[in-house]
């Protein structure tokens, strides 16, 4: 990745992050917190890492993603408008009534959606299934999959990571979201998964510790992923709740609320400064 | 009299998988460590390249199947139905039936005839459970022949299903001219005094019930519903129709199972009394099968009880 690329692609995330933000404002409810997070992991998957096709989103040989912490729809419907599987101005839509784009994922309703999600610790296992999909069939694509820090302690997905390394499943790719909050705390003072990179490297995974947001570590991870062909791999994203807005980083209470009109002014006029400040540099 | 063929219709379930495996290429059987009992080690032995042992995590195989059949695979998801409809009811809801994708869920080991490993084992609500989930179809055959031709039926279908399947051999009930038909209903008996809606092992107590019923002079149709859900409200309302009352015979609760389901059709379009011969609202306990359907009333005799009192409503 050269440094116009990476430009290019943090200028992507500010647009994903202000596609959060139109979603949840107008919305007015939604998970921003843990949507921002992953930003950047996102785009860097569906502008240079997954082959996909906005418009053949139901090919049968596309790489496959499912968003297993589903309440981060609005960063998913963000990148997918980004990418032109549906127009951007329809995220203003999110959670209406007469809308496509559900509080969380449905892959019959949203093009690019692969896997309706939205209850925690299932989404890994339906992620598991495509993998095991791709290498019986020989059509080998590959399989990413999005999970929160506190989802892992749903037991599910311990019994999915159990079952993928077990049947060697080198084309999935499993990346925990460590924003280190969930909705009653931080994840320690909840019911703490900590270690995390042990956990999956006991359960048989590749396992790679990144900064998730940060596109440099994006990059070296993924090919870590690729030259992985004997096992499952798990990158674990330490990343910021809230990123790229300042008033919502790290601040639990942004998980599941939506910012008001003077919280939205605010968010937008950032994200456009950072935008800015990028074209700039 | 020749002799009455027993077969177990959790064997059919196996046999008819090992059909299919002949003949669909993207099918794969899962299982969760029950290949033995759930008769899917049939398959495995016929078609080890298409089977897959989950291990005892159900809720996992669920998903799995549900990744799977998103990506062009019909499924056959297997395990008891305590734990089939029971331990992964959410993930059956919410990642199969939710996106309506093509997983055939085989769940065997329905009911009390299970028999004796008691009360933990023996699901008598997986019916109330799978339909209450929007878009999923429940199939719950009375013999072999019936078996059989389910399982064809429901790989032939688009989206999910749920097969209620037995441990207990029964008594074959079809020959091989029987037609199956998802979502029909179907009259082995006519009668003008009383219909019973009969669905699984009890199809053939029902029969039974009929003929002690007319040596008493009583009149009775018996109606095979095979198909729980989409309901046949057709075939129920030339019943209440034709005989004005209505006793149903199930192996599950009578809450929330097919008497459930009959009466709430009824109610709606042609109220007559209707009685439910099931599992009064109890859990089961060990024994052998055959006495525990006895101790539990799924016999002809508590149906033929039911039958007059019905009468006696009308």
């Amino acid at each position: 990745m050269d440094t116009a690329e990476r430009k290019q692609l943090k200028l992507i995330a500010c647009n994903v992050r202000k596609g959060i933000i139109e979603g949840t404002f107008n919305a007015k409810s939604g998970h921003p917190g843990g949507s921002l997070s992953i930003a950047e992991l996102l785009t860097y998957l569906y502008f240079k890492e997954m082959k996909v096709d906005p418009a053949n989103p139901k090919c049968e040989k596309r790489d496959r993603f499912v968003l297993s912490k589903g309440h981060a729809a609005p960063a998913l419907y963000a990148v997918l408008a980004e990418r032109g599987f549906f127009p951007v101005e329809d995220l203003k839509t999110l959670r209406k009534s007469d809308s496509y784009l559900q509080g969380h994922p449905n892959m019959n309703y949203v093009p690019g959606v692969d896997m309706s999600t939205g209850s925690l610790g299932q989404g890994v296992s339906t992620a598991v299934g495509m993998a095991l999909a791709a290498q019986r069939s020989g059509d080998n694509f590959r399989v990413f999959t999005i999970l929160g820090d506190g989802e892992i302690q749903e037991g599910q997905v311990w019994e999915a990571a159990m079952f993928a390394a077990a049947k060697k499943l080198s084309n999935l790719c499993v990346i925990v979201d460590n924003n280190n909050l969930q909705i009653d705390g931080t994840v320690e003072e909840v019911n703490s998964p900590y270690p995390i990179p042990e956990k999956f490297a006991a359960f048989g995974f590749n396992v790679i510790e990144i900064d998730g947001n940060c596109y440099c570590d994006i990059e070296k991870a993924f090919e870590a992923f690729n030259a992985c062909n004997d096992k499952p791999t798990a990158i674990i994203a330490k990343t910021v709740k809230g990123k790229g807005v300042s008033f919502m980083e790290n601040q639990v209470s942004w998980h599941g609320s939506a910012p008001n009109a003077d919280q939205y002014a605010q968010a937008m006029a950032e994200l456009d400064a950072a935008k800015t400040e990028i074209e700039n540099a | 009299m020749a002799d009455i063929i027993k077969t177990a219709t959790r064997d059919a379930y196996g046999k008819a998988l090992v059909e299919l495996g002949d003949k669909m290429e993207k099918l794969v059987v899962f299982d969760a460590d029950l290949a033995a009992a759930t008769k899917t080690g049939m398959f495995k032995k016929a078609h080890p390249d298409k089977f897959i042992d989950c291990g005892i995590a159900e809720g996992n195989m669920m998903g799995v199947a549900a990744g799977m059949a998103s990506a062009g695979y019909t499924v056959f998801a297997s395990s008891f139905a305590m734990f089939a409809a029971g331990r992964a009811f959410e993930q059956v809801r919410n990642t199969i039936c939710y996106p309506h994708l093509n997983v055939k869920i085989g769940a065997t080991h329905a009911g009390i005839s299970v028999g004796e490993d008691g009360a933990s084992h023996q699901c008598c609500e997986d019916i109330a459970l799978m339909r209450s989930i929007p878009g999923m179809t429940i199939l719950n055959p009375a013999d072999d022949v019936e078996a059989r031709l389910a399982v064809l039926a429901a790989a032939e279908m688009d989206g999910p299903v749920y097969m209620r399947f037995g441990r207990l051999a029964v008594p074959r009930v079809f020959d091989e001219n029987y037609k199956f038909e998802i979502g029909k209903g179907v009259y082995l008996t006519e009668g003008t005094d009383v219909t019973i809606v009969a669905t699984g092992l009890m199809v053939e107590r029902a029969l039974a019930a009929a003929e002690l019923l007319k040596a008493e002079g009583i009149s009775a149709a018996v109606i095979n519903m095979a198909t729980i859900k989409p309901l046949d409200k057709e075939i129920l309302l030339d019943a209440a129709n034709k005989t004005g009352c209505i006793v149903t015979a199930e192996e599950h609760n009578i809450i929330g199972g097919l008497g459930s389901a009959v009466a709430e059709a009824l109610a709606e379009i042609k109220p007559v009394p209707v009685l439910r011969v099931g599992v009064e609202d109890v859990f089961g306990k060990s024994g052998p099968a055959l006495e525990l359907l006895e101790i539990f009333g799924l016999n002809a005799a508590n149906i033929v009880a039911k039958a007059k009192a019905a009468i006696v409503l009308k």
